[in-house]
Order: structure tokens, then sequence, then C-alpha cells
């Protein structure tokens, strides 16, 4: 990692800093007090799509520390959001548990989803977890279809609109702050997770498991950890997803979802938090893209043309991004940092 | 008794179905070592190609079979060509999410070109009608038997007596040695790729002019995984033998356990099921090869 030109770091604390210039503390501040007045002048319509990008977020940084950072390839991951927001659901709707409780129990019961099914990792690697993790989606897709006394099965499940103590989170106003919080927090803490002890062992594991083992660092332990991590990344996602529609359906959750969250790992940059913002926010606009060019060309080409648009945009980009850019979007940002910072005297590789 | 006899042998063509549509999956692996996700998709493609071919283009049974696995032969050298060579020694997660992709593409393609509807052409194919004692085989299904043992049988006659079928067993046994003898390994790769869009193409006319061509023949590609991973993933013989056992047990649970269950619809679950249970208790399957790493 490069450092500004400018900066230096005379003691460890301003080392171990994550924002360690005046620059960047001025980026944070600026973009929460962005955050803070967006909904004043924004419609409903980009409060909306700028509330799925948080979710989607947050759900990236769980798969960003599992796939990413420990290397253990999950095409589940919709799956597990489906658990934990079904979890929550369930617990406001039928038992009346308020939202507030709710959302972590949703939260754990993913994570035990994911210990559950990262056990085969233990074993196997590659395309096999690969197989193993597309299954687990299925498999519990179809549970949850099956509890139909519980999650209502096909019809979907109604919930109460959340409340957090006496402040109703009906409007998009309020929900949008909350998610804002939510995912803010989770960034905060997914980048701390990453350079904890768990964090180093995490990446020893990822970049080469035999070395790792050798070194002392448990595999059973630390791999089920990540799952366990990125797993709760992902039921928080979930009930957050579910709440915020007050309905829970599991066509919330396909599994074409947890392809594209892998996909918005590379086009970011895996392994590293902000390449997991930088993909989920760029496919996400992608995906708006193509939301509102569908219906011009389906009017002018052919009315399927909408539908078969967002799925061949969704797969030639990640293909683009595997063969020319397989770093993702963070490298070329950090690429570009480094240009400007040290023009004119600087030489690139 | 009639009732189990008639499911195993519903099974059993179905299987044979899902064996043929697995070997593509396996000869793309043992070759190039890619681990190729859209296999399903190239089925899906191949139930349309095939409506294509019968019915608006109106020809005899035949001549569309040729025209759909020209239309194969083209799209295999296309995906070989323009994704896969370039991302040759990339990660293994690399190539899967290019695969992951490519089906992506490949579905968004048959939305684009057939709007993702329901097209039947049942009745197009030759019938034979056969019955043992009270068992009635379908006719569809016979065909899918006959079909998929004659194409298992041509590509084990390509692969024992052909120089380029020594070369893909060359390839597949040690990709250094076949370089240092002259072998051009993209050449197999290619053709590799060819044969998997070909045995795709052929499995989606078999099961497209059963139940007619729909988005959900990509399902199919995935029962193919349980298939490969139950027989192991670098055994053509596994393949076949798992593919007939899976086809059997899905017919078996689905006829026997559906009734049981509110929901029903364990026949799409039942493959996942198999493929956990394979990959906690046996991840190299039963007749894989067990990975001895030296270090």
């Amino acid at each position: 990692m490069s450092l500004r030109t400018g900066t230096f770091q005379e003691s460890y604390a301003k080392d171990m800093a994550i924002f360690n210039s005046r620059l960047k503390w001025g980026i944070v501040v600026a973009f929460i007090i962005y955050l803070l007045v967006c909904p004043l002048f924004s419609s409903d319509r980009i409060l909306t799509i700028l509330t799925i990008m948080g979710i989607t977020v947050i759900s990236v940084h769980g798969l960003n520390i599992l796939t990413g950072y420990c290397g253990q390839i999950s095409i589940g991951h919709a799956g597990f959001m489906a658990v934990g927001g079904y979890t929550s659901a369930v617990l406001c709707a039928k038992l009346g548990v308020p939202f507030w409780a709710a959302l972590p129990c949703g939260a754990l019961a993913a994570g035990i989803a994911g210990l559950i099914f990262g056990l085969p990792s233990l074993k196997i690697k590659g395309f096999y977890l690969i197989m193993a993790t597309i299954a687990a989606h299925f498999i519990i897709i179809w549970t949850i279809i099956q509890l139909r006394g519980i999650t209502g099965g096909p019809d979907g499940l109604s919930l109460p609109r959340p409340v957090i103590g006496s402040i109703a989170l009906s409007s998009k106003t309020n929900y949008f702050y909350l998610v804002m919080i939510v995912t803010c927090l989770a960034t905060l803490l997914a980048k701390n997770i990453v350079r904890t002890r768990a964090g180093r062992a995490f990446i020893a594991i990822r970049d080469n498991e035999l070395a790792a083992e050798v070194m002392g660092v448990s595999l059973w332990s630390y791999k089920l950890q990540a799952f366990f991590i990125g797993c709760v990344y992902a039921g928080v996602a979930g009930s957050l997803l579910i709440h915020y529609f007050s309905f829970a359906s599991t066509d919330q959750f396909p599994f074409m979802d947890s392809v594209w969250y892998l996909g918005m790992l590379i086009v970011g940059g895996m392994g590293s938090t902000t390449g997991a913002i930088f993909g989920a926010v760029a496919l996400k606009l992608l995906d708006e893209l193509v939301t509102m060019v569908g219906p011009v060309l389906s009017a002018a080409v052919a009315p399927q043309a909408a539908a078969s648009l967002a799925l061949i945009s969704q797969g030639s980009i990640i293909i683009i991004f595997l063969i020319f850019e397989p770093r993702g979007l963070h490298h070329r940002w950090e690429m570009i940092k480094a240009y400007f910072s040290l023009w004119p005297f600087s030489h690139q590789e | 008794m009639t009732f189990f006899l008639q499911l195993i042998v519903t099974g059993l063509a179905q299987g044979m179905v899902y064996a043929l549509i697995a070997i593509g999956f396996v000869i793309i692996l043992k070759c190039s070592e890619v681990f190729n996700i859209a296999q399903g998709h190239f089925v899906l493609i191949g139930g349309y190609l095939g409506y294509t071919f019968l019915v608006p283009f109106g020809l005899p049974i035949w001549p569309a079979i040729g025209m759909a696995i020209a239309t194969a032969i083209i799209m295999g050298l296309l995906i070989e060509r323009l994704i896969l060579r370039p991302l040759l020694g990339e990660p293994v997660l690399a190539v899967i999410m290019a695969t992951i992709a490519l089906s992506t593409i490949l579905g968004g393609l048959a939305t684009l070109l057939w709007g993702a509807e329901y097209k039947a052409y049942h009745g197009l194919l030759p019938t034979i009608n056969l019955t043992i004692g009270e068992i009635s085989i379908p006719s569809e299904s016979l065909i899918g038997l006959i079909v998929s043992i004659v194409c298992v049988a041509i590509l084990m006659l390509l692969f024992r007596y052909t120089k380029i079928g020594l070369a893909m067993r060359a390839t597949a046994e040690d990709l250094q040695v076949v370089q240092s003898v002259g072998i051009r390994a993209t050449t197999v790769y290619a053709v590799s790729w060819i044969i998997a869009c070909i045995v795709g193409v052929i499995g989606g006319i078999l099961l497209g002019g059963v139940s007619g061509a729909n988005m959900d023949l990509a399902n199919i590609g995935l029962k193919a995984f349980a298939v490969v991973l139950l027989g192991g993933v670098d055994s053509i013989g596994g393949a076949i033998l798992a593919g007939i056992i899976l086809g059997m047990l899905e017919n078996v649970a689905a006829g026997y356990l559906d009734p049981l269950l509110p929901g029903g619809g364990l026949a799409q679950v039942f493959p996942f099921l198999v493929m956990i249970i394979v990959l906690i208790f046996r991840p190299h399957g039963l007749f894989g090869l067990v990975g001895i790493k030296r270090i």
C-alpha cells in the first residue's frame, strides 16, 4: 500500500490508523454529511436505490471476508441471507419480537447455517466447495418453502413495519438512515476484522493452506470462523432487506444473486474492503442503468430484450473484468491515486 | 412392484441422458482442468436449437440434428477462443467465475432469441413403443436411452482409436509431456469444448423432445454436477454409472416420498442432497482418483 506524499507516521497509533491523513478525515466527514442531508433532496426512487445499495454492500462485505480474505468460495450467499431474513421475519411476525432484537437473532441464525454448510470446507476446496455452497443455497430455499406453516412457503409472509423504541422506521428516509448506519458500522467492522489475529489467519489460509497449518493456524477453527462472520453479515443484510419491503418471499433471494455477489467482489477487487464497496456500488449502478435502458430497448427491439440485456450485461462485465482487470476496480483506483500523487516524476510499471 | 419397476425404467432412461451431459463436463475437466458450470446452459441452448430447426425451419429430424450439431461446434469454438483461452493459467476461481458468467450470457441469449417461452415439439422425434410385461417404456425415454448409449459408444471409440482422442487422453494424463512431444494443447482444449457443446446440445434435444424446451432445462446441468460428483469428477465410467444411479434414485424418491411431503418437489432438491452427502463423506466420488498431495 502506498502512502500519500507528505503523510508522516510518527507513532504506532498513527501507523495503525485507518484514516491516516487529514484528507481522508475530510472525505469521511463530507461523506457522512452527504448521507445526512441526502434524503432531503432525493426522490423516493433514489433513496430506494441507495438503501438497496447499502444492504448489498453489507452482504458483499461478508462474502469478501469469506471469499476475498479466507479464500473459501461461496455461491450460496443469497441462501444465507434468506436464513437471516426469514428468521427475523418469523420472529417479528409470529412471535411479536421487536425489530431491534430480531435483527441480531437473524444474523446469528445465518451464522449458524454458515457453520453447518461450512463444515465440508474442512475437507474440500475449489470447485467442490462451490458445488457444496450452490447445493446449500437450493437446500435452504427448498426448506423454507417446505416449512409452510412457519414461513408462509411460496405465498410469502407479511411483516409489521419495523419500529425501534419510539421511532417508526416506516418512512423511506428513516429506513435509509438505519441502513446507512448499519452499513458504515459493518464497513468499519469488516476493515478491522481483517486486521485482527483472525483476519491475518484468514489471509494465511487463503495464500497457502498448508503453510498456514504448519505455522500453527488452526484451519478447523478459522475456516469456520470465516464462514460464521461472512454469514452473519449475510444475515444482517437479509433481514434488513426483508424488513425494508415488510414482506418475506423466497423470490427476494434468487440463485443469480448469489452469483452476482461474487461478481461484485470480482469487479471491485477481492480481498479489499474498499473493493467490496466499489463492486457493490458499480454493479448496482449497472443494474439501474439496465432498468432504465431496458424498456426503451424492449420497445425498439423485442419485448424480452430488457430481461436478456440484464443477463448478458452481467455475464459480459464479469468476463471482461476477469480477462482485462482481474484485480478489480480497487486496484485501478490505487493506480490512479498513485499516478496523481507522484505526478510528474513517477514511473509506473 | 409394477410401479417400482416403472420408476426404475424411467429413471434409467433419464439417468442415461444425465450421464451424457455429465460426460461433456468430465471431458473438459480432464483435458483442461476447467470446471464448466455452463454445461447446463449448453443443454438449454440445445433444447431451443432443436425447436428452431424442427418447427420454424421445418427440417426433417436428421438434418435438424445435423444443423444443431454444427451450431454446437461453432459455439464451442467461439467459447474456447474468446473466453477460456485468455484465462489460461489463471486461478481456479477466475475460470469457474468465467464459466458462470458464460452461463448467464447463454441464458440471456436464450431469452433474447426465444423469449424464455415454453416451446413444445414432442411427437417430432421418431417413436418406438416397447412393452415388457406390465411395464410400458415411454418411447421418448427409449429414444433417449438409445441415443445416449450410441453417443457414449462413439465417444469411447473416438478416445480409443483416433489421433485426437489419444492426444486428449495424453493431455489429461500430463500436460507438460504432451507439449514436449509437440501436441498443441490449445487444439485439444478446443476439441474438448466442442465435444462438450455437442453432447450438451444432443442432451437438450432429447430432453426438449420429451418435455418441451424451456428455461428449466438449464437446471439439468446442476443435476449433471451431482452425477459428476457422485461418480468422481475424473471418471467417465463413473459418470455413466452415477447418472443411472441418480436418475433411478431421483425417480424412486420422488415417486414414493412426494405424496408424504406437503410441498412435494423433492426431485428438484434431491440432486443437491446427494451432492452435499457425497462432498462430506466421499469428496472424490465413487470412482474418482483419491487426491494424494505431495509437499
